[in-house]
Order: C-alpha cells, then sequence, then structure tokens
C-alpha cells in the first residue's frame, strides 16, 4: 500500500487553501474531443488531503442537508484529513452505495456543494472529487464495495430485482447482505442500465460500473440478463413461481420526439438510440464491434440536460466537425451539471440557446438540416422558470447531417400493461409510498420508474429505502 | 447463451436452426420475435419466431444471410452456443377465425408464418398459403407449410413451378377465383407493400410483419420508427403486425437503407478476417 504522508497545515496555509478548490486534472480539451477515455482524471492523495483539509468541519453541516441522501460528508472528510482512505469510503456507503459512480456524476454543485458554508466568500468543498477519490482508491486497494462482507445466513425469502440501474444494483445488493436471496432481472444483455448504455466511457468508465455489477454477484446475486419482464415473464408469474417480494427499477427510458416534421428522417436519431449504439454496442468501435452508427459531420443536439451534452459530446468525439447543442432556454436554466456544461464548451460545442427546432429538414430520405426558430424568456411557468416564447419570423436554418433528440424520457408501457393492479400516475409512472411501496401487496418500486428521470442519486436513495422496507416487509411475514 | 442443437440449411441463403430456449419457448406467441447477439462484439438482431415448442424448451429460427450477423449466424454449428437470445419481443399476431385468410410468405417469411399459419388453422380459418421464388430450385417450406394448410399456391418467376409470375399474381388470382377474408404478408418491405396495394381495392384486412432497424426491442431507442397511419409508432413494441394499408413504406424502405455503407464495410472486414467460418 502507498505510504500516506501525512501534512499538517499551518494558519497560514489553511488560509491560503482555502480560497480555491484543489484542481482536479483533466485530459487536454482539444485531445479529449478524439477519444472516449475519461476526462476529469481524479485527485492524487496529496490533491485528496490537501482539499479535505479546506473543510472547516462547521457544526451547521449544512452540505448534508444538500445530500438526497444524507451522506456523513464531513465525517468522511474527517477521515480523508486522516489518511483514512478506505473509512472515508465506508463512512460513506453507510448513505451512499455507490460513491464512485456518484462522485463522478452527481449535481453537485445544486447539491451538496451549494450549501457549504465554505462557499459563502471562497469555494466550497470539492466533495464530490472527494467521494470520487476515496472510491476509486479503495477500487483499487481491494476493498472492493461489497469486498469485507462476511456471507449472511440465508433468510430463504426469494426476492426479484427487475432492472440493473442504480436503484436496482441498491436493492439487490442491500438485501442480498441481509441474507436474502435475490434474482435480478435485466431486459439488455448487459447490467447497469442508464450507467452502461447512456452515460458514456469518458464521464463514467464502463470498468467502473462493472465493479459495482461484480460485486453484487459476488454477494450471490443472481443477474439474469436477456430478460423483459413483462414479456418474459409477468411480475404476477414472478410471485406466483415463488418470488416473496418484488422490486421494480426498471428506469425512464422511453424517448420522447418533438413531433415536428422531418423527424423520421435517416440520421435523426433518440438520445437513447446515439448513446445506446455508442456506449452498450461500441458503435465507436466499429468495425471491430458489429453495431454501425452515422457518424455526422454537423450534428444538432435538441436538449438541455446531461443527455444532451453526452450526446453532443458523443458526435464531437465519433468525429464531427460542428456540434450545436440547440436549446430553448437560455444558459441559466440549463439543467445539466455544471461540470458538463463547462466540459463542452471547452470542447467547442457550439451553443444555440434561445433557439427551438420547428422542422428537421431532408432531402433524399436524409437530414439535410435543422429549421430553427429564436426564442425569448416570458412569464414564468409552473416549474417557475420562465417560459420560453418564439419570436416570430426569427426561423432560420443549420445546415447539419444528423440530428440527436434529447428532450426527454417517459414510462416504458411494458411492465404497466402486464400488471394488473398496479397504479400509475397520469404519466404512466407507478405510484409508489416513500419506502417503495406500490399498490400492489410485496412489490416495491423505485428510481426513475417512480419521479420520472431523475438522478442516479435519488435512483440508489429510493433503492436502500425500499430494500430496507422490503426487509421489513419479509421479516414480518415470519412473525405471522 | 443458447445452444443451437440442430441446424439445417434450406437453400444457399436461408438456414433454419433451432435453439435451446426453455423460458422464452414457453411463453412466445405465433408473430413475436426475439432479438439476437451472436457473440461479444456482435450487433443485436430481430429474427421472428420460426417454431415455437414449450415441451421441448426450444425455439426455430429461419436466417437469412444478408449482412454480418446473418453470416455469423449462419455459419454457427451445432453445438455452438449464441450470446444472447431475448424476448419474446413485440405483440403475437391476433388469431381469430377470419373466415378465408391467405398467408404470403416471401425469403425468411415464409418461416414465421408456419406457427402463424397453424395457429389461424386450429382457430377455424381455411388457409391458403403463398410463396414464390424466382425458379422451383429457390423455392423453400412449401412442405412445411402444407402440413397445415388447405391448399399450397406456388409462383415462380420463370414459371418452372406453378403459376408464372409474382406471388401477388397469384393472391390476385384467390381473391378473385375464391373469395379471400384476410390477409397477412412477411417478407421484404418491398414485398409486404405490393401484397397491400393488391389487397387495397377488394378492401381486404391485411396484416405484415414490419422489420425496420431495430437495436434493444424494448422501446427503449427509437430505432424502429415506422408510420402507420400517420402515426409514428415502434415496430418493436407497437408491433411488428401492422395495417398495411396503412404504412407509410418509402419511410420503412428507407429507414432500411440507413446503414449501407457501414454494412458494406463491416461484411468486407468480416470476410476478410473470417473466410474459414464463413465459408463453413
Ligand atoms: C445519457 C444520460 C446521462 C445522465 N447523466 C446523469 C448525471 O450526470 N448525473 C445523474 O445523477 N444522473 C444522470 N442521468 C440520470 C440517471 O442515469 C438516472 O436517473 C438513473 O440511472 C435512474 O436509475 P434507475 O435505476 O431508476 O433506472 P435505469 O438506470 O434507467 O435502469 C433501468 C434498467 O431497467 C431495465 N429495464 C427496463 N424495463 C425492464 C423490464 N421490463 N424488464 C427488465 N429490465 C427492464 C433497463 O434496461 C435498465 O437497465 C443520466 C441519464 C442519461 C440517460
Ligand atoms: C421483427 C423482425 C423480424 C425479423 N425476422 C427475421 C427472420 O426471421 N429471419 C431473417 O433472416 N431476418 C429477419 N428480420 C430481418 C433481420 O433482422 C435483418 O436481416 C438482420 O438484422 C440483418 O443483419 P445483418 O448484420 O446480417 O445484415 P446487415 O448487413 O447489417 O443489414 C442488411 C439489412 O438488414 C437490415 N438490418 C440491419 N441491421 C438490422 C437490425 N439491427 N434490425 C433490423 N434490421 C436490420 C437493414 O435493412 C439492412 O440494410 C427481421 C426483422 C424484424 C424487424
Ligand atoms: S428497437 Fe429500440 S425502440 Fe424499438
Amino acid at each position: 500500500m502507498t505510504e500516506i504522508k501525512i501534512h499538517e497545515y499551518t494558519k497560514e496555509e489553511l488560509k491560503a487553501i482555502r480560497k480555491t478548490r484543489t484542481k482536479m486534472p483533466e485530459q487536454d480539451a482539444v485531445a479529449r474531443g478524439k477519444n472516449f477515455e475519461e476526462v476529469a482524471l481524479g485527485y492524487n492523495i496529496e490533491d485528496a488531503l490537501r482539499e479535505a483539509n479546506r473543510c472547516m468541519f462547521c457544526a451547521k453541516k449544512l452540505c448534508v442537508n444538500g445530500c438526497p441522501v444524507e451522506v456523513p460528508i464531513p465525517e468522511f472528510i474527517k477521515l480523508v484529513k486522516e489518511g483514512d482512505f478506505l473509512g472515508g469510503a465506508k463512512k460513506i456507503k453507510e448513505k451512499n452505495p455507490l460513491p464512485a459512480v456518484c462522485g463522478r456524476v452527481c449535481p453537485q454543485e445544486s447539491q451538496c456543494e451549494s450549501l457549504c458554508t465554505l462557499a459563502k466568500k471562497n469555494e466550497p468543498v470539492a466533495i464530490g472529487r472527494l467521494e470520487r477519490f476515496v472510491a476509486d482508491y479503495e477500487r483499487m486497494h481491494g476493498g472492493g464495495s461489497n469486498g469485507e462482507v462476511d456471507k449472511p445466513k440465508p433468510t430463504g425469502f426469494k426476492v426479484a430485482v427487475i432492472g440493473s440501474g442504480p436503484a436496482g444494483l441498491v436493492v439487490a445488493s442491500d438485501l442480498a447482505k441481509l441474507g436474502h436471496d435475490v434474482t435480478m432481472f435485466e431486459a439488455l444483455h448487459k447490467a447497469g442500465g442508464v450507467l452502461v448504455y447512456g452515460i458514456p466511457e469518458f464521464r463514467l468508465p464502463k470498468a467502473i460500473v462493472q465493479s459495482e455489477v461484480d460485486g453484487i454477484k459476488a454477494l450471490g446475486v443472481d443477474i439474469k440478463a436477456n430478460s423483459v419482464i413483462g414479456k418474459l415473464h409477468t411480475i404476477d408469474e414472478l410471485i406466483e413461481a415463488g418470488f416473496d417480494a418484488v422490486f421494480i427499477g426498471s428506469g425512464a427510458g422511453l424517448p420522447m420526439f418533438m413531433n415536428i416534421p422531418g423527424e423520421n428522417l435517416n440520421g435523426v436519431y433518440s438520445a437513447n438510440e446515439f448513446l445506446t449504439r455508442t456506449n452498450l454496442m461500441k458503435a465507436y468501435l466499429f468495425p471491430e464491434f458489429d453495431t454501425p452508427i452515422k457518424k455526422g459531420a454537423h450534428v444538432a443536439v435538441v436538449g438541455g440536460g446531461n443527455v444532451a451534452m453526452d450526446a453532443a459530446r458523443t458526435a464531437l468525439r465519433l468525429g464531427a466537425e460542428n456540434v450545436y447543442l440547440v436549446y430553448r432556454r437560455s444558459m441559466e436554466e440549463l439543467p445539466a451539471r455544471q461540470e458538463e456544461v463547462h466540459h463542452a464548451i471547452e470542447e467547442g460545442i457550439d451553443f444555440r440557446l434561445l433557439t427551438n427546432p420547428v422542422e428537421v429538414i431532408g432531402e433524399e430520405g436524409w437530414v439535410r438540416g435543422i429549421k430553427c426558430i429564436k426564442m425569448e424568456l416570458g412569464e414564468p411557468d409552473e416549474s417557475g422558470r420562465r417560459r420560453p416564447v418564439p419570436i416570430e419570423g426569427s426561423e432560420y436554418t443549420i445546415e447539419v447531417d444528423t440530428v440527436v433528440i434529447a428532450i426527454g424520457t417517459g414510462s416504458n408501457p411494458i411492465i404497466p400493461d402486464s400488471t394488473p393492479g398496479l397504479d400509475l400516475n397520469k404519466w404512466g409512472y407507478i405510484v409508489a409510498g416513500d419506502n417503495g411501496q406500490t399498490s400492489k401487496p410485496g412489490v416495491f418500486a423505485g428510481g426513475d420508474i417512480v419521479t420520472g428521470a431523475a438522478t442516479v442519486i435519488l435512483a440508489a436513495g429510493a433503492g436502500r429505502k425500499a430494500a430496507n422496507a422490503i426487509h421489513e416487509y419479509l421479516m414480518s411475514k415470519v412473525k405471522n | 447463451m443458447a445452444k443451437i442443437l440442430e441446424k439445417q440449411v434450406l437453400r444457399f441463403d436461408l438456414v433454419a436452426v433451432k435453439i435451446e430456449a426453455p423460458e422464452i419457448s414457453k411463453k412466445a406467441k405465433p408473430g413475436q420475435f426475439v432479438i439476437v447477439r451472436a457473440d461479444e462484439v456482435g450487433e443485436r438482431i430481430p429474427l421472428s419466431l420460426a417454431r415455437i415448442s414449450p415441451e421441448e424448451g426450444t425455439l426455430g429460427l429461419v436466417i437469412q444471410t444478408i449482412g454480418v450477423t446473418s453470416s455469423k449466424l449462419a455459419a454457427m454449428d451445432v453445438g455452438d452456443e449464441i450470446s444472447d437470445v431475448a424476448g419474446p419481443m413485440g405483440h403475437a399476431t391476433p388469431i381469430e377465425n377470419y373466415g378465408k385468410v391467405a398467408l404470403l410468405g416471401g425469403g425468411f417469411g415464409a418461416a414465421p408464418m408456419y406457427p402463424i399459419g397453424k395457429a389461424l388453422k386450429e382457430a377455424g380459418n381455411t388457409v391458403t398459403s403463398i410463396i414464390g421464388a424466382r425458379s422451383v430450385d429457390l423455392l423453400v417450406y412449401e412442405k412445411e407449410l402444407g402440413e397445415f394448410s388447405d391448399k399450397v399456391l406456388v409462383s415462380t418467376d420463370d414459371g418452372s413451378k406453378g403459376l408464372k409470375g409474382l406471388v401477388t399474381d397469384a393472391l390476385k388470382q384467390e381473391i378473385e377465383e375464391n373469395g379471400v377474408d384476410w390477409v397477412m404478408a412477411i417478407g421484404p418491405a418491398i414485398m409486404m407493400k405490393f401484397v397491400s396495394l393488391t389487397t387495397k381495392p377488394y378492401n381486404i384486412k391485411t396484416f405484415v410483419s414490419l422489420n425496420p432497424i431495430m437495436v434493444d426491442g424494448t422501446g427503449m431507442c427509437g430505432a424502429c420508427r415506422v408510420s402507420v397511419g400517420g402515426k409514428t409508432m415502434f415496430g418493436c413494441t407497437d408491433g411488428p403486425d401492422f395495417d398495411g394499408h396503412l404504412v407509410d413504406w418509402g419511410l420503412l424502405m428507407a429507414r432500411q437503407r440507413t446503414y449501407l455503407e457501414e454494412e458494406k464495410l463491416a461484411m468486407e472486414n468480416y470476410l476478410c478476417n473470417c473466410v474459414p467460418s464463413a465459408t463453413k
């Protein structure tokens, strides 16, 4: 193991380092635009120790309030400061089972870091980077996520987990550790959910997701890939077959389109298709891998969330000369993580803000351009954001050969349609209580399929709550 | 993993395989399909179910070799394992007593017609199967369809067997002479289009099993978008069967050609890397 040298910072030194957060090394912006390797390279030990020392360990712990799963942030940072990185990772995992993932993809700037006391005058503590650091350190030093767990005593209860995204992974892991016999059903050929098919390699290396998946396998979870629940087995059939409880973590994977003319032309992709071909199917390595993708030279991506940023930066890496990000509101309303927007700008993505597509223009069946209209911000809408309204007569066309639609996703009807007695809300998402209990006894749900497209940490948090509730539900069955 | 239990070469470009699929075979219904990935670097492609044997725990697939994935699958032998088979995908063909039904299969399409036709026969229909080929030596599945069909009509372009002409000519003749209440076609888009055009003037309900390019087959990507009655639908989850009179055939065929350049490159790459297995 690497020797860890603890440096005691003097008062003056502390004052100096507290101003600005420790930079995280990154791949050069030009070079990385041509490869799929991870952009942010992570802290080394020295960086981590410096950053941990920036924390004031204030009594209020406001950062914890900003965390959807209430990670004991100051406590873990304290352990980092003391050089106990494995301890730090363990501390986070008391609340968040997926720190290597969340350290990379959580919108920290609007969660924990937004409330950091330091942020009032200086830059906030880089909590996400520290989280990533301890998780990576742990993985590289053999203390893998589920490393030290003793085999629990089997309870004899069988639980089916549907979907292998963050919600499903957490439920499976938590319940397996409690001794339940867990079988995970995944529709695709590979486990990981959006973490494998959606979020690109350059932002979340697939080896990290794989180590989480391997972790639950090591706990004895049986992962059944290629198993579309609702088609191969219905939920009622799972229950009849002897599963004592079912968790639905099937995500919000139905791509939405804009319903504008030209949307079915060759060269128009949903972000899900564009990213699935690239990430899951490895089309960027075509023809070494069999799945092709159209490598557009001029690409327009419609949308402003993380999905849109990922699609735009993927298009760039596939070799595009120009990538336009077409978003109908302004920079302030961009819902994507700050770091992704920052990276996208650095990489040369051309942001066309306050712009909305009205038509995809084609020629002989192929995309030739995207006709857009300029927008201005009007009165706030229900979401509190100012509503974009079109400026009459401001239409113009951007010449592109590829269009990627990243305006959101909805609920896939396969499970709802095949599950009588499962209550849905008006958008088709599953209605579940705070602990994930659905309208069907013994059936729990959590993650995007309940909330609509949200975040990894919310899905992981919902998974943890549901796992606790499922455990309680099963244990109460014993007593009766 | 799904093991190949039997393999039969039907024609130079058509291979029938029986695969181990105990769970899928118990749920599958005629008209549904599976998504198959040949190996670890493979593409996900849809293949219709040509046989469904729940007692045996097997499925039959008939593969037309046109590109890399179909060639890889066709080159696999008995005992080999297909990396991934997922399903059953899509909706089953609605089986009812329609009266007199005519079923047209082109290319691989005669094969998935087998379970559909058999079910239709069992539901009380009078079943006429219509198959065609350029010439008699390219004709396949005649015997199999004969197992349950009240009659099998054959057409060949060169007149070497049956009616000289296209399957649509045979269909037209059947409609004129005996009357047809319901039609289903599976095969190349162009064939399904012309079957639909043939039945349109007679106003005969015509089902077609559309074959857009797919990725996941579960409604997650939208690659399989088709336009039916002016509405965009997903071939995998809304289909694969649609009303042939409402399908935008131009769009389907245009979208099928999306990756022509890439497919050519992939095939060249495959052939120069894998000559031994490709010529097996
Ligand atoms: C491109 C992209 C980028 C994103 N970036 C970020 C980010 O930076 N930060 C962040 O916090 N969040 C991000 N998100 C959102 C985040 O990934 C999701 O909120 C999260 O993955 C939801 O987790 P989940 O477990 O509910 O579902 P998912 O991750 O969607 O997993 C659901 C799984 O269930 C499977 N499934 C579906 N139906 C069935 C069925 N019938 N039977 C069996 N299996 C089924 C699916 O195949 C899938 O594997 C991003 C999302 C996308 C698409
Ligand atoms: C519901 C459905 C059922 C089908 N059933 C059968 C069947 O039973 N037997 C059979 O031989 N074929 C069937 N097909 C067609 C089959 O999927 C394609 O021929 C196959 O994907 C070709 O792949 P390839 O790599 O060999 O050829 P490629 O060289 O990749 O492609 C050749 C042509 O096949 C089509 N194609 C390519 N990739 C896909 C894809 N991922 N999904 C769909 N089409 C694609 C395109 O039109 C393409 O131009 C079916 C298609 C659908 C949608
Ligand atoms: S194949 Fe992906 S949605 Fe139909």
